[in-house]
């Protein structure tokens, strides 16, 4: 098959000297025998959002997934390949899973909120790396709550069930409770594809602030948000990497032809 | 003509319409039998029950305050001595004990089958239990009777009778049942509860501890509360280890006794009718309202705990 052979191009992505925070190299997944990711090499830079599209299936989650190491959970899973983050390789025997997910986080596409209070589900993160201070728990709500903009909406009802928001809300929730465990990178599994368009801008426009501090991966179905917020694309299919370029010119002028196709509605 | 044929057939009750009458007249006629049954198992219960208090003049203080039950003396003032306190004292003192020691025993095995190895957990344990559930209470009691008892009288004293051998069969008892409604309160938790915590850095041990016990609390506590109303009814076991000294117990291994292993003790011995027996009914009356109540925190409980 041509297309397993073509290799991305990467030619934009290299145009800083910056160090990459994730660099992963010829990544193979393997549900038991059926390849999901057939050799994937990207990398992610500080500060910026990168979108993954592609057709159902094309196995968009199962790469985001082995950013932080979710996948271990799954049985009969095997891994190839190498997964750095920030120059340490993820999956070396003595890397520690806690610590990993701890600074890469993650939000999925259904919210879900422990059925805990507001300020519980916040400060999970928190209390399981042994955070007792009250003081500092109740600074920490507030800094991520105004981080996800919803501290205003919330501020008189932390101690209320997370479970009664609406789903936006419960989202942001989510998000903030990420980012109160201070991570470096957030990974997002279609974050808003199970909320109405309000809710789902808000969460853009979040994304965009946020980005200043985090460096965020963001998988979508929904071609004009990754186009109005991320700063690059990626383009997936079938469990290859088509197509990486700056989020312009994957939209504007895709180099491969599937890449094309599908952002013209032609597939997938 | 053709109309009034049409006319005919529509105001004429189709099979099916005819069938559906059937079925329900059916399935009425067998609730309101039901209905009927339990509403006179009741007021029969009751109305003897309360004829301890209203003919034979017993006074309800005196059932729940005082300790000298023998319903055929009466006292000066001329009331039977119906001191139901020692028998309250020992069917609770059971029941909560067998409960506070079954409740731990029950969350880690249901942890261990739906958290740490579900497979073998399944295959090992799942048997056990059915097993557990389909002994006899007689075999429990007698177990209780023949290892329980002695154990006891060798190793703390006493005759070994009494309330640490009735907690302890009822123990074994409950655990089967508590064990396994357990594990359907921690299967109910959904895994994406333990993917986000995960997710948070969270270890396996912070995340079934903070987050899968915690949200399975509603249904623990229904578990626990099912145990509870099965050691509070449970009677020929008990009657076989506890004594059945209506005394109130001055410690766990004197023998004691519980309002069902009096009930059993004292059914064949009194006529109908008689104060005896009428003070009985008043035990069971008292054990259904117990388990009335029973039944409705476990409605209530799991009504509330309910996840969205
Ligand atoms: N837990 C699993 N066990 C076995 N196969 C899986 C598992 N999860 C995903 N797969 C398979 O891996 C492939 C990629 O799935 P993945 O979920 O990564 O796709 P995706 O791009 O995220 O799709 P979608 O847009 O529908 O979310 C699919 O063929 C899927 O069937
Ligand atoms: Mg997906």
């Amino acid at each position: 098959m041509a297309m397993a052979m073509t290799k991305p191009t990467e030619q934009a992505a290299g145009t800083t000297t910056q160090p990459p925070i994730i660099d992963t190299e010829d990544v193979h997944l393997f549900y038991g025998s059926n390849e999901a990711l057939k050799g994937i090499s990207m990398s992610f830079k500080e500060n910026e959002i990168t979108a993954l599209i592609g057709p159902s299936g094309c196995g968009k989650s199962t790469y985001l997934r082995t950013l932080n190491r979710m996948n271990d959970l799954i049985p009969n899973v095997t891994i190839k390949g190498k997964v750095d983050l920030k120059g340490q390789d993820i999956y070396a025997s003595n890397m520690d899973t806690v610590r990993l997910r701890k600074e890469v986080g993650m939000v999925f596409q259904q919210p879900n909120p422990f059925p805990f209070s507001i300020y519980d589900n916040v400060t999970y993160g928190l209390r399981i790396a042994g955070v007792k201070d009250r003081g500092r728990l109740d600074e920490a709500v507030e800094t991520a709550l105004r981080q996800a903009a919803i501290w205003d909406e919330l501020k008189d009802k932390l101690h209320q069930s997370a479970m009664a928001l609406s789903g936006g809300q419960q989202q942001r929730v989510c998000i903030a409770r990420v980012l109160a465990v201070k991570p470096d990178v957030i990974l997002l599994d279609e974050p808003t594809s199970a909320l109405d368009p309000i809710s789902s801008s808000q969460i853009e426009n979040m994304l965009v602030e946020l980005k200043k501090n985090y460096t965020i991966i963001l998988v979508t179905h929904n071609m004009a948000q990754a186009s109005r917020i991320s700063d690059r694309t990626a383009f997936f299919l079938q469990g290859h990497l088509i197509e990486y370029n700056d989020t312009k010119t994957i939209f504007l002028n895709p180099q491969k032809k599937e890449t094309e196709d599908y952002i013209s509605g032609r597939f997938g | 003509m053709a109309e009034d044929k049409i006319r005919e057939s529509l105001l004429k009750e189709s099979k099916a319409s005819k069938r559906e009458k059937h079925g329900k007249i059916l399935s009425y006629s067998a609730i309101i039998l039901i209905v009927v049954v339990v509403v006179s198992i009741f007021l029969f219960v009751a109305t003897r029950g309360i004829a301890t208090f209203t003919v034979n003049k017993g006074s309800i203080i005196d059932f729940f305050t005082k300790s000298q039950w023998n319903p055929g003396a009466t006292d000066k003032g001329g009331h039977p001595l119906i001191g139901a306190l020692p028998m309250i004292v020992g069917s609770f003192a059971v029941t909560v004990l067998s409960a506070i020691v079954a409740t731990p025993f029950a969350i880690a095995a249901a942890i261990y089958m739906v958290e740490i190895s579900p497979r073998r957990g399944y295959k090992i344990l799942q048997p056990v239990i059915e097993l557990l559930v389909g002994i006899p209470s007689v075999v429990y009691g007698f177990v209780g009777l023949s290892v329980v008892v002695p154990f006891i009288r060798n190793h703390f004293g006493g005759t070994g009778f009494g309330i640490l051998a009735g907690t302890l069969v009822l123990f074994v008892m409950i655990l089967p049942t508590a064990t396994s409604m357990s594990v359907d309160a921690l299967r109910a938790v959904p895994r994406y509860y333990r993917e986000a915590s995960l997710a948070l850095g969270a270890t396996r041990w912070q995340t079934i501890y903070k987050v899968v016990l915690r949200a399975a609390v509603p249904g623990i506590m229904t578990a626990v509360i099912f145990g509870m109303s099965r050691a509070f009814g449970e009677a020929l076991a008990v009657q076989m280890v506890i004594g059945n000294a209506t005394l109130l117990p001055q410690n766990l291994v004197s023998p004691a006794s519980t309002l069902t292993s009096i009930l059993t003790m004292g059914m064949g011995n009194s006529v109908m009718g008689s104060v005896s027996n009428n003070a009985l009914w008043s035990l069971a009356l008292l054990l259904l309202l117990m388990s009335l109540l029973f039944n409705i925190l476990v409605h209530r409980i799991s009504k509330k705990g309910a996840l969205h």
